[in-house]
């Protein structure tokens, strides 16, 4: 019994999507823990953006359930749900490969957008706030104070009025995150994150992701091929290949896994035949 | 130059009726990339309801100033709300439904909408003028014509300050809330990435709807200040104002709310002076050259932001 099936933050049962004839996730099952830094790895073209889409409500399932268990004990079906409301109610925030930062507005305005319905349920959509009644005032200023605590954390609070698109590439990444952070999710999708990061930055990155895990409650799923981020920072890693798990575990199990090394690797010809044996194939 | 002072006085007055129809193309279009060919028949639709309180609430020349002025405000406001529906209505019949659908069919159901809108009115009200009799008179004398009385009489009315100052206050609260509020920012990122909006919690669908219900509702003030102002409509006057006010939003750079207001000026301005000096029939002609050659010269309108190709 693994820690992260005891009390997953989303259980991932029998996840299969199917585009017209191409099946790109069959049977998929598997337990994100709550807490826990959990990877997806695979080749390209293995299913993982795909297995982010079905969570985030891009695309719908074609069979299986995606169970969203809030710390507040409220389950959410997330496969039933419109993509505005995952993030909303079932607490789901998402980062995507390329960056989509909104560009022309400011850094602080991005991380407004990500509290629009906290500020909007306390401005009693919008008149409220027009009339300046207190209630509006306040719930402005803690978002505002939400948004300055991730600015110090990602080392931006200076440039808080700069336009979000004359940041660095990493530093977009990591406001990316930030904005994700303050929609106050409890679980957090990374497609990613250290893609085109130089070393320096990748190593903030890691940073910012332990330092989530620690003082938020917040569990965190990442896609992610760097190897060496994946084996140092996740608890739990899920193998991927042609829309198959091939390897469940720890980061330890999974890198001696003759299933992974087959796959990331392929294997001389001579080998194939033992390594088929060694895989039940 | 008195005839200039009272044409640009004239230019002004019809260009902030422009104005405040064109914020509603250049909203629609920011947020989903689309023009809503309905929106001249709010603003017909919006000058309808006007002119039915108007006479519902027996307001005529006679009334004190005070009540009148209370009474207009109270007509504003209820013309506002229930244009407002409509335009709710319009995007969740003619809109919602085809979001997702290929790019030319929301066009083919908005004009579907105008058409709709306009047999409405006309069915139900009448194909004939509806005349208003005048509810302000008088105004400032600017000049008075010279000793002589050769010169010309500048004449500055009340009703022209009327439209001019809420077009002013109304642009001003408006570009507020675009900027400052909860509201207007989501409006802004719906605009930049719809899909990343909606990941964020926020709910597309009805910031949308929000954005239909602001155009319409500033459109219906547009409808108020044109009743009063020429103080007849019928049901086809939502076809060439929603045409003028479009080719202000384009001139203007459209998707810019700075720039629907000046160009929605231009226009004005380009059709009083044109007739004002040259002659009354080719107004819309000249309008409409001017477009054409500031568009050969800057693609993007006046104040609009070069689109950035989406990787």
């Amino acid at each position: 019994m693994n820690t992260w099936d005891n009390n997953p933050v989303l259980k991932v049962e029998h996840l299969t999507m199917r585009f017209g004839g191409l099946t790109a996730i069959n049977d998929l099952s598997f337990n994100v823990g709550r807490g826990d830094i959990t990877a997806l790895i695979g080749p390209n073209g293995a299913g993982k953006t795909t297995v982010f889409n079905c969570i985030t409500g891009f695309y719908k399932p074609t069979e299986g359930r995606l169970v969203m268990n809030r710390s507040s004990d409220e389950k959410h079906l997330l496969e039933r749900m419109s993509d505005f409301k995952i993030t909303a109610d079932a607490k789901v925030a998402r980062t995507f490969q390329n960056i989509r930062l909104f560009g022309g507005m400011t850094i602080l305005e991005n991380l407004m957008v990500a509290q629009h319905n906290r500020l909007m349920i306390a401005s009693n959509w919008t008149i409220g706030g027009l009339l300046g009644l207190g209630g509006y005032r306040k719930s402005n200023l803690d978002a505002i104070e939400t948004a300055r605590y991730w600015l110090e954390r990602i080392e931006l609070i200076d440039r808080a009025d700069a336009p979000a698109a004359d940041l660095s590439y990493g530093d977009q990444r990591r406001l990316e995150i930030a904005r994700a952070m303050c929609t106050g999710p409890e679980l957090l999708c990374l497609d990613e994150p250290a893609a085109g990061l130089n070393p320096k930055e990748s190593l903030e990155l890691n940073n910012l992701l332990q330092y989530i895990r620690k003082e938020h409650d917040t569990s965190v799923v990442l896609i992610e091929h760097d190897m060496s981020v994946v084996m140092e920072i996740s608890d739990h890693v899920v193998v991927l290949d042609y829309g198959v798990k091939i390897s469940d575990g720890t980061p330890e199990f999974v890198k001696n896994d003759p299933h992974v090394i087959a796959a990331y690797l392929g294997v001389e010809d001579g080998e194939v035949e033992l390594v088929e044996e060694e895989v039940g194939l | 130059m008195d005839y200039f002072l009272q044409q640009l006085i004239n230019g002004v007055t019809l260009g902030s009726i422009y104005g405040l129809i064109a914020i509603g193309y250049t909203m629609v279009y920011g947020i989903i990339g689309m023009i809503n060919f309905a929106h001249g028949d709010i603003f017909m639709v919006g000058s309808f309801i006007a002119l039915i309180l108007i006479v519902a609430l027996g307001i005529t020349a006679a009334t004190p100033v005070l009540l009148l002025i209370l009474a207009l405000a109270l007509v504003l406001v209820v013309a506002m709300a229930l244009t407002a529906v409509w335009g709710w209505t319009v995007e969740r019949i003619a809109y919602r439904p085809l979001r997702g659908s290929f790019r030319l069919a929301p066009l083919i159901t908005a004009i579907g909408a105008s058409i709709a809108l306009q047999n409405f009115v006309q069915v139900s009200q009448g194909a004939k003028n509806k005349p208003l009799q005048p509810l302000f008179s008088g105004g400032f004398q600017l000049t008075d014509g010279g000793a002589d009385g050769s010169g010309i009489v500048v004449n500055l009315s009340y009703i022209q300050i009327l439209i001019v100052v809420t077009t002013v206050i109304l642009m001003g609260s408006f570009t507020y809330l675009i900027n400052n509020t909860n509201l207007g920012r989501s409006q802004r990122a719906c605009e930049q990435d719809r899909k990343m909006a909606s990941l964020l919690g926020v709910n597309v669908d009805r910031t949308i709807s929000l954005t239909f219900v602001m155009g319409a509702s500033l459109a219906s003030v547009a409808g108020l200040m044109f009743l009063l102002y020429y103080g007849v409509i019928d049901f086809y006057i939502g076809f060439l104002a929603g045409v003028k006010a479009f080719t202000a939003a384009v001139l203007g750079g459209i998707g810019s709310l700075p720039g629907a207001m000046l160009g929605g000026l231009l226009i004005g301005l380009i059709e009083t002076f044109w007739s004002g000096y040259f002659s009354v029939e080719y107004k819309d002609v000249a309008a409409f050259s001017i477009l054409a050659i500031v568009l050969i010269f800057m693609p993007e309108g006046l104040l609009g932001q070069p689109e950035v190709e989406k990787v």
